[in-house]
């Protein structure tokens, strides 16, 4: 054992933060994600132990279970970091104390992942690459794709160097107020923009007609007493921009009726519906393809 | 299609199958996969609304825990491979959104099965943890993740020797009525991805905001970017306002140093 003791550079550091990009490359259903984790720690491992025992040993304790969200085993990794330090430096940390910690912080922390990555950050930023990308603008996916890893190297970055800095106390400063804010910030943010998705990009029309009123005469253009030539066309757009008809009967769909009550009213009906459906534990993938039958019938038999 | 442009499909393929496991730049997005797919065949444009169309379904799609979603990567892989086999061009959109549908589902279970298969691959980084090899170990996590990239560029390889026109004739054989109402389908879709995240995201607290969200939208003209900025803005000033409620009924005159957001906020 060298008298000196080993410090993990920033270099190491960053090595492993590079690493974890690819912590769930070996994801198996028996301990999921403990091959990438291993994988992740190998060049702190190789710089803290020296001798072939203590390094197999290191490998063997990082290769049982692990499960997080994959953002979010970088505090982890900082703490486990901090802790193999000490323990290479003689520290009494035992196998337990290690796997203790990593157990203890891997299912609060998913719990905060999922919903604040998944369900917040990738859906607004995806809603907005997407709406871009709709109309052929191809800013959509390099905003996405750009916005997305900037948020994720720096998350990973900033929260392990946050779990080396912090060590063993890092599970009580995450419940600390600062991560509940920025939650329930996002999740404001978030609903308040789905909302608004909702309204835009749902598209529901329905095509059964109302009613249809003949219009009394001075309502509508009446083509056939129009000038011909360039004036019949200027005649005919002075008239429409005065409020004329274009034809001479006014038709009221079914839509027309739903829009003065709000317009995209039948969206979030259908939305409230699909949640519904959910929480009934009915399959996303049911639900869909449901969703094309319900569309090619109702086109076929006309309401749609 | 060139034999360069084969070649790069199946790169892309193959990125976004390791993407689809490891979730990390997202080659695996709709939007992302899509766009490349349609950059390296020349048809660009279409493949980018395919792949916005596509995103606004998969938005909702996450692997949770154990649990795996529908699998974005073979549905926008395949897909645009068949928009842009198909030479329909943007008309062709609304059909390969309703083939990508059913290929998220295959997709899944081609997952759950690469997911077994890496069962045994952690077995023998096991052993080689006992000797001590670490060689040996990231050897077996490279191969791991290469599997993960086979899983789709297998599939979508297979798919470019299918030849055009038989995607063509398919595409051309389907009558109006069905594409049509696969087309109706598609503007409806989207409502179960938003279903999914409202579902984890709804409290009794920000439902009022869901609802003033679905107002300024509908009665408006603001586009989404003004929309996220008075969202944000919402969001912030709602924050504030509880804050100061909850340090004037505390101790009366709530200064700074009662705050403990403030702390917090102060020593980041």
């Amino acid at each position: 054992m060298a008298e000196e003791k080993v410090h993990l550079t920033k270099r190491d550091r960053l090595a492993v933060a590079w690493r974890s990009t690819f912590l769930q490359g070996s994801w198996n259903y028996e301990r999921m994600q403990n091959g990438g984790w291993c994988y992740a720690l190998i060049p702190a491992i190789k710089k803290l132990y020296k001798t072939k025992e203590d390094r197999a040993s290191a490998l063997k304790r990082h290769m049982e279970f692990f499960n997080t969200h994959p953002y979010l085993a970088s505090p982890v990794m900082g703490v486990t970091l901090a802790l193999e330090e000490e323990r290479a430096n003689g520290a009494p940390i035992d196998d337990t104390a290690i796997q203790g910690v990593k157990v203890g912080m891997m299912g609060p922390l998913a719990g905060v992942g999922d919903p604040v990555f998944w369900f917040t950050v990738r859906p607004i930023l995806g809603a907005l690459g997407a709406s871009l990308a709709m109309s052929g603008n191809v800013l959509g996916p390099i905003i996405f794709f750009i916005a997305w890893n900037l948020i994720r190297w720096g998350f990973m970055w900033y929260t392990q160097e946050f779990g080396y800095r912090a060590g063993s106390k890092i599970t009580e400063d995450l419940s600390g107020g600062l991560l509940q804010y920025v939650t329930s910030l996002a999740s404001i943010m978030g609903m308040f923009v789905l909302g608004s998705l909702i309204q835009r990009w749902v598209t529901i029309k329905f095509t059964p007609t109302v009613s249809s009123v003949k219009l009394a005469k001075g309502a509508y253009i009446e083509w056939n007493k129009l000038p011909s030539g360039a004036n019949g066309i200027k005649e005919a757009l002075i008239q429409q921009k005065d409020g004329l008809s274009l034809t001479a009967r006014k038709v009221t769909t079914l839509q027309d009726n739903l829009d003065s009550l709000i317009p995209g009213l039948a969206a979030l009906l259908l939305t409230f519906l699909c949640m519904w459906l959910l929480k009934k534990k009915v399959s996303p993938i049911v639900i869909i393809l449901g969703i094309f039958v319900v569309g090619v019938l109702g086109h076929v038999i006309g309401i749609l | 299609m060139s034999a360069i442009s084969m070649i790069l499909v199946v790169v892309v393929a193959f990125f976004a199958g390791m993407e689809g496991i490891l979730d990390e730049f997202q080659f695996h997005q709709p939007l992302i996969a899509c766009t490349l797919i349609g950059l390296v065949t020349g048809n660009l444009i279409p493949c980018v609304i395919l792949g916005g169309q596509l995103q606004f379904i998969a938005l909702g799609w996450a692997n949770i825990g154990a649990a795996v979603a529908p699998d974005a990567a073979l549905a926008s892989i395949a897909s645009a491979i068949i928009l842009v086999q198909g030479g329909q061009g943007v008309k062709g959109v609304g059909t390969a959104i309703a083939v990508a549908i059913p290929l998220a589902v295959a997709g899944l279970f081609l997952t759950m099965v690469a997911r077994t298969l890496a069962v045994p691959i952690v077995h023998i980084m096991d052993k080689a943890a006992e000797e001590g090899s670490f060689r040996k170990i990231e050897i077996w996590q490279v191969i791991g993740i290469c599997m993960q990239g086979l899983r789709i560029a297998i599939p979508a390889a297979a798919l470019l020797f299918i030849p055009s026109t038989a995607v063509r004739g398919l595409l051309e054989s389907m009558p109006a009525w069905l594409s049509d109402g696969m087309t109706i389908g598609g503007g409806m879709v989207v409502a179960v991805g938003y279903a999914m995240v409202i579902n984890m995201m709804a409290s009794r607290e920000v439902w009022p905001f869901f609802a003033i969200g679905f107002v300024v939208a509908a009665l408006t003209d603001l586009t989404l970017i003004a929309l996220g900025a008075l969202g944000i803005s919402f969001g912030l000033i709602y924050l504030e306002l509880k804050k100061g409620g909850s340090n004037n009924n505390g101790n009366g005159s709530g200064g700074n140093t009662g705050d403990p957001l403030d702390d917090v906020l102060n020593d980041y």
